[in-house]
């Protein structure tokens, strides 16, 4: 084998603990209540078209889309909806939420809820976008962008490559893996479904080369067609950071403050082309996603097919119960996700993994001085200077900030894990990236 | 309700640390403490643990009463800076003289800055000139290396190679006329010549050298682009004139060349933040080492070439930024 492809600047290689790689999809019950936040995408939350004491069907709707950049939501079990009130989600806050009583598991009729595949691809482009729109698909990787919405390019711009991203670069993180092991077929009529709708000839499969198994299974699946190609790429942290992956995928730089399609890629998760296969071919609206449960102090690590809404807590009890020494709960994965403050929050359109993290595991170092060592530099994937950035926002030098391109950070957590005197550098530039925005977003104002 | 640690990500951290850092470089400078304790005897161990002692000592006072911060002095900073200075240093320079050498690395280069981290100039070179200018007799008399295993001799003290060079080019000598008085390249390499205690074997400093290249504690960047530029500079020099101009080759391996270019230019707190700074820092010590060399007063360039260079480090750093991705 010759020089694996990857992308060109910085980047790092943590551990990769893919402790669940092994272990093959469950299906978890469904829970006796279901927790389904209003804000499950990037950009404005959905708003709700039932109401307390309606009775719902899974796949029923229950939200939706409430503005252009958002989705509608879909019931994911059947019951009662017992109120629309606030309840703690992955953001640690209340937000609005429909809570529904669990009662059986009935679906709405219109679902084929089967595991028949059906391969043949009847819809035209248009009514595919509809169907992705109608079911409330966003991005799966954690994004949550609305997909239908990266399949429209703007007036003037052309999608020329699809790239499906099956890096799932996160440390611990294996639902995508087992997805593709698993789904594998699934995936690629949903690679092809959005090839349609998006007009392009060519797709790429991008899958780290430590998953073999995976890239094997994909490699033969795909030996039929010739606008299909299985990449397999050099394991390197951030490389399922859509702007990493093109990169590294067509040797192509999505220009700083542009979307991928300005060099005429669009790039989408595995779990997403496997959720359009299931909205396009079966009538299904996301409704439910694979979830990672994974630490090393858990007893079971596994991947859960889970329904939207299930608390977490349940997936825990499904792995064998929280372990006496879990100091930390992540949503995702340990380089991006979120810490969560409570076992009460649903799973959502966007979550990954749970990881849970022993008390050993989850406090900080403390922090010591700069030494100028370099290496948050080196390893900075948009070649940004994190020592630098991370001074000018914490003494509210957001000029300097913006004028050393702060914006481009993707916030992928590289240069504070390498930092070898425990410097916070991304919540220092999480905060300068909040600042410079508002002082762009009032700019434009005046 | 079980209480969870709640805070931004990432949630894991890579393996390295400032203290691994600073221990590595330790580890790295064994092979030249051995091999200075090997030529120069007990007077050797003297002056590191005086160096150590002090350094430590000064350290502990300043964050105590002076900075009042945290104690660090176990991150192996002020350790790192003790050593180096010690192998800048003749091994039979006065005690007293060691410990005003520490003082000045430590408090003044160091902690009058603000501490680890926030120093414009080398430490360890700073007290070197300082103790230079301030006592030319003692940092110029240097004892001849004596294999420890050939028993114990009269110090015999003498001038370095760079020494003899100067001198002699400027009494006008030929270099022909010269080389039996210079060290053999084996000499040099292996350290049997005169000069300070870390300057003797570049065998030693090399291998400590690579360690740190493995370790990823310092990359090529400084080492290739500062020998390289000497390498060239004096190799035209010598190669149209090689009867008053030394050899490449007796530039790398003499004086603090190698010292300098391994373990002092490195140097993380005052070398310049991107590769490309780092070549063009490396280019400017180089330079200017081979410019004091050639025509300068003193026989010697590294330290003075250093320093001068650290002094543009924040100006380095504004010119040369990494490439950035999606921006041409």
């Amino acid at each position: 084998m010759g020089i694996l492809r990857t992308f060109a600047l910085g980047g790092i290689h943590p551990a990769e603990n893919k402790l669940s790689s092994n272990i093959p999809i469950e299906t978890i019950p469904v829970p006796k209540q279901a927790i389904v936040p209003l804000g499950q995408n990037l950009g404005a939350p959905s708003k709700p078209i039932v109401k307390k004491g309606d009775m719902v069907k899974v796949g029923q709707l229950l939200a939706e889309a409430g503005g252009f950049i958002s989705t509608p939501i879909h019931s994911p079990v059947s019951g009662k909806v017992f109120k629309i009130d606030n309840a703690i989600d992955s953001t640690g806050y209340k937000r609005p939420s429909i809570i529904i009583n669990v009662e059986g598991d009935e679906w709405d009729e219109s679902i084929d809820n089967t595991t028949d595949i059906v391969s043949e691809i009847t819809l035209d482009s248009k009514q595919i976008i509809e169907k992705i729109k109608n079911a409330g698909i966003v991005g799966m990787g954690g994004a949550t962008f609305p997909t239908y919405v990266k399949l429209m390019p703007p007036q003037g711009k052309v999608a020329e490559y699809l790239i499906i991203n099956g890096v799932e670069c996160e440390p611990y993180l294996t639902a995508d893996h087992r997805l593709m092991l698993e789904k594998g077929q699934e995936i690629i009529i949903g690679t092809h479904i959005l090839m349609k709708a998006l007009n392009v000839k060519k797709a790429f499969i991008g899958i780290e080369n430590n998953k073999p198994d995976a890239i094997n299974h994909m490699m033969k699946l795909v030996k039929s067609y010739d606008d299909i190609e299985v990449q397999t790429l050099k394991v390197q942290y951030p490389q399922g950071g859509e702007k990493q992956l093109i990169k590294a995928s067509v040797n192509r730089e999505v220009p700083s403050g542009k979307l991928p399609i300005e060099v005429g890629c669009v790039v989408q998760n595995v779990g997403t082309a496997f959720a359009v296969y299931e909205a396009v071919q079966k009538n299904k609206p996301l409704i439910d996603r694979i979830v990672t449960v994974t630490g090393k102090a858990i007893k079971r690590p596994s991947n859960f097919l889970t329904r939207i809404g299930t608390p977490i807590s349940q997936l825990i009890e499904a792995a064998e119960g929280l372990p006496g020494n879990t100091g930390k709960i992540i949503g995702g994965g340990p380089m991006m996700g979120k810490a969560i403050t409570s076992l009460d929050v649903p799973i959502v359109k966007g979550s990954s993994g749970v990881l849970l993290m022993k008390k050993e595991e989850s406090s900080r170092s403390i922090e010591s001085p700069c030494i100028r060592c370099s290496k948050c530099t080196y390893v900075c994937p948009m070649g940004l200077e994190p020592y630098l950035l991370s001074k000018a926002s914490k003494l509210s030098n957001f000029e300097m900030a913006e004028n050393e391109s702060i914006m481009d950070c993707i916030e992928c957590g590289s240069c504070q894990y390498a930092c070898p005197a425990s410097i916070p550098l991304l919540d220092y530039l999480r905060l300068g990236k909040l600042k410079v925005g508002q002082i762009i977003r009032n700019r434009g104002k005046n | 309700m079980d209480k969870f640690t709640v805070s931004g990500s990432p949630h894991i951290h890579g393996d390295e640390s400032t203290k691994k850092i600073m221990y590595g470089v330790v580890i790295a400078m064994i092979p030249t403490m051995l091999f200075s304790i090997y030529f120069f005897g007990v007077d050797a161990i003297r002056v590191f643990l005086i160096a150590i002692i002090a350094s430590l000592f000064f350290e502990w006072v300043i964050q105590k009463y002076l900075i009042r911060g945290p104690l660090t002095i176990n991150d192996g900073s002020a350790l790192v800076t003790a050593i180096l200075l010690a192998l800048n240093l003749p091994s039979n320079l006065p005690s007293w003289m060691i410990i005003i050498g520490a003082l000045v690395a430590i408090g003044m280069a160091k902690m009058s800055f603000g501490g680890l981290g926030k120093n414009v100039f080398n430490p360890a070179l700073v007290a070197r000139v300082f103790l230079l200018v301030s006592f030319p007799v003692q940092m110029t008399s240097w004892p001849k290396p004596t294999p420890i295993t050939d028993g114990l001799s009269d110090v015999i003290t003498g001038a370095t190679p760079l020494g003899i060079l100067k001198e002699s080019l400027d009494a006008g000598k030929t270099i022909s006329e010269l080389t039996p008085e210079l060290p053999t390249y084996t000499q040099g390499l292996m350290g049997e010549m005169g000069g300070s205690m870390g300057e003797v074997s570049a065998l030693a400093l090399i291998l400590g050298g690579i360690y740190m290249l493995w370790r990823k504690i310092i990359s090529w960047h400084i080492p290739v682009s500062m020998l390289l530029t000497v390498a060239i500079f004096s190799g035209i020099f010598w190669g149209v004139d090689p009867e008053h101009y030394a050899d490449p080759i007796f530039h790398m391996l003499t004086g603090g060349m190698l010292l300098g270019a391994i373990f002092m230019a490195t140097d993380m707190v005052t070398s310049p933040m991107t590769k490309g700074g780092q070549l063009v820092f490396g280019f400017g010590v180089g330079l200017l080492t081979i410019l004091i060399r050639m025509w300068g007063a003193y026989p010697e360039g590294v330290s003075f070439a250093i320093l001068l260079m650290n002094s543009t480090v924040p100006l380095i750093n504004k010119g040369f930024k990494p490439r950035r991705f999606g921006k041409n």
